[in-house]
């Protein structure tokens, strides 16, 4: 079934009773080629791209919960490509050029928004780390605008630019950054993938990963063995139970991110405003809801929801910022488990073990990168050697200390990100 | 969340500084060989469930303690001091 407006003007006046499920239901097959675990965003754009890029058949992703249940569906909806350092910079470059023909591909809706995305400074060495980094946009093909406070305060006049702390001195704007409907982007991959033949397999626990003579033969899942030639481990938030079950520790430690949003308003945000001093972010959803997040509440947590200290720090920033948003209500709050890496950045490599593949460690950057990172490891795993866009982001940089990239410059050490 | 200072009582999570996994106070011999360290600097077992991290008690007493803790209920399960010859 194809959407188009004709479709939607036809079910529409026909009562909408010809819409049928986006994907099957499949029971597991005993074998696959490929078995992917985790139906995230990552694990269904890999497996979209490995049918439709590779022409691969027989591909398996297993979710242990329902597609769409996890961080895919528990982030703030960011796209954006404005990383400074070479390995993130070509990375989210692809990254965006598939989010903007992902529609067409997809045939499907993901309410991608190019609004832009203002990143603010606040004293004069800012502004010149704010020039460099838009000069390594513009060298990595995307676009990069340096705003004065006159183009600011015409653009979103209800911040407080006099506000003795962080007085505005400018921003950085990105037009083609914007966001995305985060259930859609999910929903759009798994019923590409499922009519690429790929079997989308929900409430399938990965229990364990058969290993034999260090090469991978298959998994033990709630509904069953299952062999398979490659397993693909993408499961960022739950990558070290994950990888445990074949005996590995990864450089990983998982921390809670918390996110919030208000009552639905008026349309009044019409960027992404990105408050680093504050550690804080804000945009407004299409339902008019403020959607807005912070820092990380900086202790390894399992727990998808945070402690109060940085729900109160978080609205304090949001207020210092736009004093307005005082007086809209804070609807609800939520958390996902970040996969952090020492220097911030993911990985996306093969394991010791043949056949045994890792796309982990997207720390809070994840959603952004879903389909080049579904592409880069659909070709890892199809070609056996890494796409060139991901080609910096081995699991083993941190042992030798080459090719780390911290974009924060705090060093590659845990709980500095 | 609120930790138990061995010296201070019960206090704010805000009073302290946290500064990852226990396993830092397992610090391998210099000579030890770049896997041994590689492995002590960045990997982790990251349990869901009980786990034991480092804590700084930086707006109390200035202690450094070994806090015991569940990862998915957020439970502080006991706090104790890290022992002068370990860190």
């Amino acid at each position: 079934m194809r959407f188009s407006a004709l479709k939607v003007l036809t079910q529409g006046l026909t009562g909408n009773r010809g819409w049928r499920e986006h994907w099957r239901d499949p029971e597991p097959a005993e074998a696959y080629d490929i078995v992917i675990i985790g139906g995230g965003g990552h694990g269904l754009s890999t497996a979209y791209y490995l049918a439709k890029e590779h022409g691969l058949k027989r591909i398996a992703v297993l979710e242990k919960g329902y597609i769409g249940g996890g961080n895919i569906g528990r982030n703030t909806t960011i796209v954006r490509a404005n990383y400074f350092l070479p390995g993130n910079s070509e990375f989210y470059s692809h990254s965006l050029k598939l989010w903007e023909g992902l529609e067409a591909d997809l045939n499907y809706n993901v309410m991608h928004s190019q609004r832009g995305q203002i990143a603010l400074f606040h004293s004069d060495g800012q502004r010149d780390a704010a020039i460099r980094r838009a000069n390594s946009i513009l060298n990595q093909g995307d676009d990069a605008e340096l705003l004065s406070v006159a183009q600011l305060r015409k653009m979103v006049p209800y911040l407080d630019y006099n506000q003795g702390r962080f007085p505005i001195y400018g921003g950085l704007l990105q037009r083609r950054a914007g966001t995305a409907r985060h259930d859609a982007v999910a929903w759009g991959y798994a019923r590409g993938a499922d009519r690429l033949g790929v079997d989308l397999i929900q409430n399938c626990e990965v229990t364990g990963i058969d290993i034999a003579q260090g090469v991978v033969r298959g998994v033990q899942t709630s509904r069953g063995a299952i062999s398979a030639k490659k397993v693909a481990m993408v499961v960022a938030g739950r990558s070290s139970q994950v990888a445990a079950m074949a005996g590995m520790r990864l450089p990983i430690e998982s921390h809670v991110l918390q996110a919030f949003v208000t009552e639905g308003l008026k349309p009044c945000i019409d960027h992404v405003i990105s408050f680093g001093m504050g550690h804080f972010y804000i945009s407004q959803s299409d339902k008019g809801g403020l959607v807005f997040g912070g820092d990380l509440d900086m202790y390894s947590s399992y727990a998808a929801r945070g402690n109060l200290p940085m729900v109160e720090h978080v609205a304090e920033a949001g207020m210092t910022l736009m004093p307005m948003i005082g007086k809209a209500r804070m609807l609800r709050s939520w958390g996902g488990i970040m996969d952090m890496t020492p220097d911030g950045s993911p990985i996306i490599d093969k394991t010791h073990i043949e056949g045994l593949y890792l796309n982990a460690g997207w720390c809070y950057g994840g959603f952004k990168a879903v389909p080049a990172s579904g592409h880069c490891f659909a070709h890892l795993l199809a070609a056996d050697r890494p796409h060139a866009a991901a080609a910096r982001f081995r699991l083993d940089r941190f042992r030798g200390g080459s090719g780390l990239m911290d974009e924060e410059g705090t060093g590659a050490q845990h709980n500095l990100h | 969340m609120r930790i138990e200072c061995p010296l201070c009582g019960m206090r704010d999570r805000r009073e302290f500084y946290y500064s990852g996994h226990a396993t830092a106070l397992a610090r391998p011999a210099p000579d030890a060989g770049a896997e041994v360290w590689d492995d002590y600097l960045h990997n982790r077992e990251n349990p869901a469930g009980i786990t034991e991290d480092l804590w700084h008690h930086e707006f109390g007493c200035g202690a450094w303690l070994v806090v015991r803790r569940d990862t998915v209920s957020h439970a502080v399960l006991s706090a104790r001091l890290v022992k002068g010859d370990q860190l």
